[in-house]
């Protein structure tokens, strides 16, 4: 128990650091809302003319699918807020050498690098989310039931450790291949994919990459499935294997993250 | 910095360009990579067909439209303006300005000298996509090629002049990545990057005409893809290099105002 109360405490100095640092830069704030505006529309452009032509793809209206985009954004806002700014210091410190430093602190590693950066303004895309999940339910005409919320909510945990998971995936390749700083850049290019409801891509190779975007790369888990569940129209089993799916990558990309920790060979080493 | 000067440095400096190029192909890989939303884009127009074309576009076409679209952008990319930028903040744009040739000959040849690796990987991509939707794929008369080849040095020319006078707007700004920024937002929305641009309306394409964006990415896929009568081909090419006359005059404009301030504030 002592541990747990530990690492809250950590968790703690940690934010308060990042937020008394956001707190210098208060024009930020206006910048990353424009932005985070700006690349709303952008992902909402190729919907206006796909649905133009359409009212309905792949078993998908314009409203459902706005569901989709509003989920894709609040987890960019996460991923670019709380996942990024740490995970990019990782690379940073591998590529410097300066990675012996966290790992001879008293405390877990990776613990101690996925909350060393928070970049709080960037949360401007979760507010952002919100307003599109506002807007496509006036589209439906109809509001969320109950538990189609409370299971969003769920999933919404579980997408967060999903995409912090591959997150961690990411960085332990660094351990590898050390001369790429542009990881965030795939990263991120990957993450795009997870703009679209995932049935979209059936018509692709049999399904193929269905399959590898709900299993492999579990995109599909984290934007398609909180929209269903929104929608009232997530399988109770499809709900349960997000949770047990997400724990077990996320077990995995830990298994992975401390194997590459041991591969790793300091500058001075 | 006379012409003869800068005549006589292009090959070494493209040299050095070839060779940085060759020796950060990983890099260049994953930013090859990372390019991959028309991958994106192909599959999702590809459902929107199924049942029925879109337009003029069947599913093949989307194909074509989308690989062709990728090589493009291979082609015609530049990241002047990052490098600028970083350039400015750092100071070390000095040590460029030192030598006795112009710092943007030497950000062109960097970016002239990758297109070999880069044609690497726009010639596969191009083969896959004949491979996939068949001759069609490929400009099919001789002038179309000629026209192709023109759009696409002509898309490359916006694409550089566009960096350099926003990299330059760092000479005031401090920073212009954010600007940077939503020039990218126009270019994706409006250059025919996630979509043919002839599916818009109307109106909102007459708008894209007058706009530089349609010209780096959505014109030298069109004619690669053989959409154009030449009549048409010929007007939009003229439309297109008259934006890199503007943006020639522009970039160099503002280019030689910033360094000014440069050295103003460098001493």
């Amino acid at each position: 128990m002592g541990t747990v109360r530990r690492y809250w405490r950590l968790l703690g100095i940690q934010l308060k650091a990042s937020g008394l640092l956001a707190l210098q830069y208060r024009a930020d704030f206006f910048t990353e809302g424009v932005t985070s505006l700006f690349w709303t529309f952008t992902a909402l452009a190729p919907l206006f003319v796909v649905f133009g032509e359409r009212p309905v793809v792949e078993g998908w209206s314009f409203g459902e699918s706005l569901l989709v985009v509003g989920w894709f954004t609040l987890l960019q806002g996460i991923l670019e807020g709380a996942i990024n700014p740490s995970l990019t210091g990782v690379v940073e410190h591998i590529r410097k050498g300066t990675l012996d430093f966290v790992l001879l602190k008293p405390a877990d590693a990776q613990f101690l690098v996925s909350t060393q950066r928070f970049l709080p303004w960037r949360a401007f895309n979760v507010l952002t989310g919100l307003g599109l999940f506002f807007y496509a339910f006036t589209k439906l005409g109809r509001a969320p039931s109950v538990t189609g919320v409370l299971s969003s909510v769920l999933l919404l945990g579980t997408s967060t450790l999903l995409l912090y998971s591959l997150w961690i995936l990411t960085v332990s390749a660094a351990f590898y291949v050390v001369r790429v700083d542009n990881l965030t850049y795939l990263f991120t290019s990957i993450f795009d994919f997870a703009r679209w409801p995932s049935s979209v891509f059936q018509g692709v190779a049999k399904g193929a990459l269905t399959i590898f975007f709900t299993y492999v790369i579990p995109l599909a888990l984290m934007t398609t499935f909180p929209a269903e569940a929104m929608l009232g129209r997530l399988p109770l089993h499809a709900l349960g294997g997000a949770v047990v799916g997400s724990v077990v990558f996320a077990w995995i990309a830990r298994r992975v993250w401390q194997r590459s920790i041991r591969h790793y060979t300091s500058a001075s080493s | 910095m006379s012409a003869r000067n800068t005549l006589r440095a292009m090959p070494t400096l493209l040299k050095v360009g070839f060779a940085e190029s060759v020796a950060y192909r990983a890099e260049m890989l994953i930013w090859v990579l990372s390019t991959t939303m028309p991958l994106v884009n192909m599959v999702l127009w590809m459902a929107v067909a199924r049942s029925a074309p879109v337009g003029r576009f069947g599913q093949a076409d989307f194909v074509g439209y989308f690989l062709a679209t990728f090589a493009v952008r291979q082609l015609t990319s530049s990241w002047a303006a990052w490098l600028i930028n970083w350039e400015v903040r750092q100071g070390t744009l000095s040590m460029r300005l030192l030598r006795p040739i112009s710092p943007l000959w030497a950000y062109a040849a960097e970016n002239i000298a990758g297109f070999p690796m880069r044609l690497l990987v726009a010639v596969p991509v191009t083969v896959l996509a004949v491979v996939l939707v068949g001759s069609r794929a490929v400009p099919q008369h001789a002038w179309q090629w000629a026209f192709f080849v023109l759009a696409v040095l002509g898309g490359w020319a916006i694409s550089f002049l566009a960096n350099v006078t926003i990299g330059a707007l760092s000479f005031f700004l401090g920073s212009s990545q954010k600007v940077m920024e939503v020039w990218l937002v126009l270019y994706f929305v409006c250059s025919g990057y996630m979509y043919p641009v002839e599916l818009l309306p109307s109106g909102l394409r007459t708008v894209i005409n007058w706009l530089p964006f349609r010209y780096q990415i959505g014109l030298p896929v069109e004619l690669m893809t053989s959409a154009h009568e030449w009549r048409e081909a010929l007007a939009l090419l003229g439309a297109q290099w008259a934006w890199v006359a503007v943006l020639f005059v522009l970039s160099v404009g503002v280019w030689k105002q910033g360094v000014k301030r440069f050295a103003a504030f460098g001493g």
